[in-house]
């Protein structure tokens, strides 16, 4: 079997799931989890734009429908990420600091912001 | 459409070696600055896949996650040291990276075996796009066939919007997000916050309209007018409006309203909920993706904003507080 263009931008998207879960699981800081989830999500939708690519027919270059569910979920990953964004930078303006530790040490440099 | 060249290859190699780059990059800044290039490659790989729809909402989008990432990390440096203690030990690391990898080699096989014949909506999508008065495919599945599900992830991004200014301390509720402008008239960035709008607006109507026939649509369009208010606000030359200002949020919720009533017009007028009249298919989307366009661009500037950061002037203050949204001064 040849290896086409499309099935290589597919395994692309299987290394990038790969390469965002070890992200997601590694590294320690919420902002690059929120990074690595980014490049997860980009490798899985690219898979779905492999199954587009390939479900190719009636005069379509690709299948409309994954095409346009990958924009939905591209919008909505975004709203995710949005949110996570902020729910970290208002932990960090609360404690001083982000971990995702389950009993974090007493904090010593805490600047909460409320009265 | 088939045999490798040499963008296809350099194009896989430069998305990977992007992707690795902000796993391995030290500094969380310089990881996000690999991650906005890393959304511009993903979108080229869209094109290449003849997906330009796709490729546009990508490299929009793309680019919003990694300027949000970019200013977040600006503003956490302090905490990325103490992180570092936290990462899991050599073996640890090792373990998940043969697991992750086992992920991978699992989705590839499932690119590498595919169905055969793939299976198709295409047809389907084509049977009936004369109905929906459109001609690109994609926009006919997300305002027609599909549209329950393009009105729920406005929706979605409506939710994300009250769930960020949630995240706002009490103190601050009412004002406005985000930092005070700093103008800086002489500097380049001011200059082409001037000289860029006019075009990027043009630019963002046109795909707006564009986007019933060619790539483009309500998302693409909105995303570019986003982006050239993000620009006149990074050059200092507007503010971000207080978020309890009622055209703001009057803007934040013009597309999920249009786009519910013309669903339950079609109750009425049509075969049930979100049918569109029989011959006004056309006059009805194009009127919920002008206002769906407003509520992105607004949505998407909002998101990148942030919650409300800055304590409401005096006179929003006491409207604030008459609904007993304050706790007083500080």
């Amino acid at each position: 079997m040849t290896l086409t263009i499309t099935t290589l931008y597919g395994l692309l998207g299987a290394a990038l799931v790969g390469l965002g879960l070890y992200g997601l699981l590694v590294q320690p800081h919420p902002l690059r989890k929120i990074l690595a989830f980014n490049v997860l999500g980009g490798g899985l939708f690219l898979v779905f734009g492999v199954v587009a690519r390939r479900g190719a027919g009636a005069g379509f270059p690709a299948d409309p429908v994954p095409q346009a569910f990958v924009i939905t979920a591209i919008v909505v990953a975004l709203a995710g990420t949005a949110l996570a964004v902020a729910i970290m930078l208002r932990l960090f303006a609360e404690t001083g600091q982000v971990t995702l530790r389950p009993e974090p040490p007493p904090s010593d440099n805490g600047k909460g912001d409320d009265s | 459409m088939s045999g490798l060249g040499f963008v296809e290859v350099g194009l896989v190699v430069l998305v990977l070696a992007v992707a690795i780059w902000t796993n391995l990059a030290r500094a969380s800044f310089a990881a996000a600055v690999g991650f906005i290039a890393f959304g511009l490659l993903l979108a080229l790989v869209w094109v290449r896949l003849d997906a330009v729809d796709v490729a546009l909402t990508e490299a929009a989008v793309g680019a919003i996650t990694g300027v949000l990432l970019l200013s977040a990390a600006a503003r956490m440096r302090p905490s990325e040291g103490a992180a570092l203690l936290e990462r899991p030990g050599a073996a640890m690391r090792g373990l998940i990276a043969v697991l992750c990898a086992a992920v991978s080699v699992g989705v590839a096989f499932v690119v590498l075996l595919p169905a055969d014949p793939a299976p198709t909506l295409a047809p389907a999508a084509a049977a009936n796009l004369h109905a929906t008065g459109m001609g690109n495919p994609v926009t006919a599945v997300l305002m027609a066939y599909r549209a329950i599900d393009t009105l729920l992830e406005k929706i979605v991004l409506l939710v994300a919007v009250v769930a960020v200014w949630s995240m706002a301390p009490d103190s601050m509720w009412g004002g406005r997000p985000g930092l005070t402008p700093v103008r800086q008239d002489n500097e380049a960035l001011a200059f082409l916050a001037r000289l860029l709008p006019p075009i990027g607006v043009v630019v963002g109507i046109y795909l707006l309209w564009n986007g019933a026939d060619e790539p483009g649509g309500a998302f693409q369009g909105g995303a570019i007018l986003a982006a050239m208010w993000i620009l006149a606000r990074m050059a200092g030359l507007v503010d971000a409006p207080a978020v309890s200002r009622v055209s703001l949020r009057a803007g934040l919720v013009a597309g999920p309203v249009v786009f519910l009533a013309a669903g339950f017009a079609g109750i009425a007028l049509a075969e049930g909920f979100l049918a569109y009249p029989a011959g006004w298919e056309k006059p009805v989307i194009i009127v919920i993706e002008t206002a769906m366009t407003l509520t992105v661009a607004v949505t998407l500037a909002m998101l990148l904003e942030g919650p409300p950061a800055r304590a409401p002037s005096p006179s929003l203050r006491s409207t604030a507080a008459a609904h007993g949204a304050t706790r007083g001064d500080r």
